[in-house]
């Protein structure tokens, strides 16, 4: 019995927030893999870019919310979310126009690149707290939870509760069919192969046929529905504030080079290893502990490895050793 | 008009910015010499942030994005090396922080050996994974006591360890000091790698350092922060009472209170002035050196620089802790300015990506440029609120009073600054990328 409540506590605190958090990272990284493959730059302007969808997909839903429009037990957030992802696409398309293209005819270098997507986080960053402002917004409606706590112990009457929500749900169903669909396209269809064509050769892919404008197009697109998805899957699941998805840059990035940037499967490991090991490092580890352990060794500390505040830290510890010790990410990605 | 003639009329210009603000409140400028004064003291602190930026970017092409970091050091190496020492802290727990440090450190280079030194194979693994659990823990044990200890000695005032009290100016070389030893650790690892690693290294570690000054209360005492760090001048409460300096007032025909913090401001501006001329005097004679041209040389052809026999890696390591060491000097002058050091505010658009913009824009490569940068910039970070404010009364002009739209576009003018500094990064970076005073 001991042996079960244990199980369900590391579940509940540890491996479904961990599984819903990783397929967010997953998502983002995606994206940040997606644009260093084809466009071959680090963009900085990836976390405010998907603030930028998010916000989108909350105007449409309080539109919605106030039309009485809703998806039942369901958020709402979910019927807004492709117009949300149009608006980005919108954006993403509008900026590469007026400012990457410049740089790529050009041929600069990707330091300038960087710099520039610098430039653009600053404008996205300015604009998105210029239209729904920096504080917390909250948008999750429907079901809070598929099973709660409560129900979960009347059930089968172990001491430990298990409660999944109904975004933790719905964020693993979603990266699982939108991994799954980019998957079927970059391999399947033929401009995800001169996509990857493009990605693995450029002058060879030049050679053969291939438009980098219109390569560079779909790149910004599905980078921009993978920006939003995974934007508003974080907002469902926690809450929507500019400045949280600003920070979100970092576990992001180091998901995307712990797996090898430039490589997609290696940006999904990636995000499920930052996201484990954050939430594991900085989880009291106490409670599972008492189940396991017999009377006299229980701990009296928290047995928390590392304060919450430090989660940062831990991705950036796990980016520290990749880099020292295998720079091309656990998969491999590309190295320029 | 000759390039000499031109970059001085530029430096008029600011100068003539900082002058009017003083003078007139006419538009923009606020017409007191007090908010003139504070924006050429915090212009006189970027530009030498911007100097630090420069240093690294303009001479070595390193992609330093952490310059949050180092100055939240500089800050850092203020209350340390000021504040009065807590009484009765170092032997309630301070040595046992030290020791439990001096252990984690112990812990780090033991398995930096292990890896070095061990053949690699399953026996390396165990044995590195047993030092670095063990050490960890053993660190725990020791630290954890300690700092409840030290955390516990009046609260609400103190609860942390406080600092050597020493005089506030030598806070500014140890501030320099501090961020050179982060950036010596932080490059030995990230150095050698593609450049836009360094980048989310450095990203990384602002992030990690400012997340270290909030949760620590007994190093800087966390979010409840440090007030009243000294000064290097007289307070302006001290100088009003002070019948000498009360009779310079009225002999001048300034009320005492405006004179005093007249009087403080103008200090600082002399102090820091001299700072920066002293830094941009070095950084132009290290650019005009031998030693400036190998690191101009190895910006532009690494592998040319290389096959002459130049250490790239120890040079992009020697100039890039230099860089760091300058933006932490500029961070302990910036928490003496203020006279106190609240890590809740650091925040990497401001401290770090508007000296980007700074540097970008007065022209990288050039230290006169770098300094120009910082001043302007920084004056216009303080005017696009005003400016801001202006436009969106113009825009909502023809709106009916008190609608909806209307107010939320009026409250929104403070977000216009980062909108506006993207705006500016991107059309120097498309149209004069060479920046306001390019490189020779």
């Amino acid at each position: 019995m001991d042996f079960l409540n244990a199980i369900v506590a590391l579940t509940n605190y540890v491996m479904i927030p961990a599984i819903a958090y990783g397929s967010q990272l997953a998502l983002g990284a995606l994206g940040v893999t997606l644009i260093y493959g084809v466009l071959r730059f680090s963009n900085f302007a990836h976390g405010d870019t998907m603030a930028f969808g998010t916000m989108a997909t909350i105007l449409v839903t309080w539109w919605m919310q106030s039309m009485g429009i809703n998806l039942g037990v369901l958020p709402t957030a979910l019927l807004a979310l492709p117009f949300g992802i149009l608006g980005t696409m919108g954006l993403l398309l509008f900026t590469d126009r007026v400012v990457y293209r410049f740089y790529r005819e050009q041929k600069a270098k990707p330091v300038i690149f960087v710099m520039v997507s610098l430039g653009v986080m600053f404008m996205m960053n300015g604009l998105v707290r210029f239209i729904i402002g920096p504080g917390d917004q909250r948008f999750t409606d429907g079901v809070r939870f598929i099973i709660s706590a409560r129900d979960f112990k009347a059930m089968t009457g172990l001491r430990e509760g298990l409660a999944i929500k109904t975004t933790q749900g719905i964020t693993v169903i979603a990266a699982v069919i939108v991994v799954a669909a980019l998957f079927w396209f970059l391999n399947r269809t033929r401009t995800g192969k001169s996509m990857r064509a493009y990605s693995d050769n450029e002058d060879l892919a030049l050679l053969s046929g291939i438009n980098p404008e219109k390569v560079v197009m779909y790149t910004w697109m599905i980078v921009a529905a993978l920006a939003t998805i995974a934007g508003v899957l974080y907002g469902l699941d926690k809450s929507f504030k500019p400045f949280t998805y600003f920070q979100l840059l970092l576990p992001i990035f180091a998901s995307a080079i712990v797996g090898g940037l430039g490589n997609p499967l290696g940006a999904i490991a990636g995000g499920f290893i930052i996201a484990f090991s954050e939430v594991s490092i900085t989880y009291a580890w106490k409670k599972v502990l008492r189940y396991l352990m017999p009377e006299n060794l229980q701990p009296d500390s928290l047995v928390q490895l590392l304060s919450t505040d430090y989660k940062f830290a831990v991705s950036f510890g796990i980016l520290l050793i990749v880099l020292l010790f295998k720079p091309t990410g656990l998969f491999k990605g590309k190295s320029v | 008009m000759n390039e000499t003639v031109k970059h001085s009329l530029m430096f008029a210009f600011v100068g003539l910015l900082i002058i009017l603000d003083g003078t007139t409140n006419y538009g923009i400028f606020s017409g007191t010499w007090n908010s003139a004064l504070g924006i050429l003291n915090m212009g006189l602190v970027s530009a030498i942030m911007a100097l630090g930026v420069n240093l690294q970017w303009g001479f070595a092409g390193l992609f330093n994005i952490g310059i949050m970091g180092f100055t939240a050091l500089g800050g850092l190496a203020v209350v340390l090396v000021t504040s009065a020492p807590t009484p009765g802290a170092w032997s309630e727990g301070g040595i046992g922080i030290i020791m439990a440090l001096a252990l984690g450190a112990m812990t780090v280079v033991a398995a930096v050996m292990i890896t070095k030194k061990m053949r690699a194979g399953k026996q390396r693994m165990l044995i590195l994974g047993a030092v670095l659990i063990g050490g960890f823990f053993a660190y725990r044990a020791i630290f954890d006591p300690a700092v409840s200890g030290v955390e516990a000695i009046n609260p609400a005032l103190l609860g942390s360890l406080g600092g050597l009290g020493l005089p506030v100016l030598l806070a500014w070389p140890a501030g320099g000091l501090l961020a050179a030893g982060a950036a010596w650790l932080i490059g030995k690892t990230a150095l050698g790698l593609r450049s836009d690693y360094l980048a989310i290294a450095t990203l990384g570690i602002a992030e990690i350092i400012i997340a270290v000054m909030k949760n620590e209360d007994w190093l800087s005492r966390g979010v409840k922060n440090v007030v009243g760090l000294p000064r290097p001048m007289r307070k302006e409460i001290v100088l009003q009472e002070d019948p000498g300096f009360l009779e310079t007032a009225a002999s001048l025909g300034l009320d005492p209170v405006l004179a005093s913090t007249l009087y403080v401001k103008i200090s600082y501006s002399l102090l820091f002035t001299a700072v920066l001329l002293v830094l941009l005097w070095m950084a132009q004679m290290g650019l005009k050196s031998p030693w400036g041209r190998m690191m101009r040389a190895i910006r532009d052809n690494e592998v040319a620089a290389e096959a002459m026999g130049k250490d790239v890696t120890r040079r992009h390591l020697q100039v890039f802790v230099l860089g760091s060491a300058i933006c932490g000097i500029a961070g302990a002058m910036m928490t003496t300015l203020d006279g106190q050091l609240t890590p809740g505010t650091y925040n990497p658009l401001r401290f770090t990506f508007l000296i980007w913009v700074m540097v970008v824009v007065g022209g990288s490569g050039n230290n006169f440029g770098a300094v120009l940068g910082g001043i302007l910039i920084w004056f216009f970070w303080i005017k696009v609120e005003p400016m801001g404010t202006g436009l969106m009364n113009f825009v909502t002009s023809g709106l009916a009073e008190g609608s909806a739209l209307k107010t939320h576009l009026l409250n929104s003018t403070a977000h216009m600054r980062l909108f506006t500094m993207g705006l500016i990064l991107l059309l120097v970076l498309r149209f004069s990328p060479r920046g306001l005073i390019p490189e020779k």
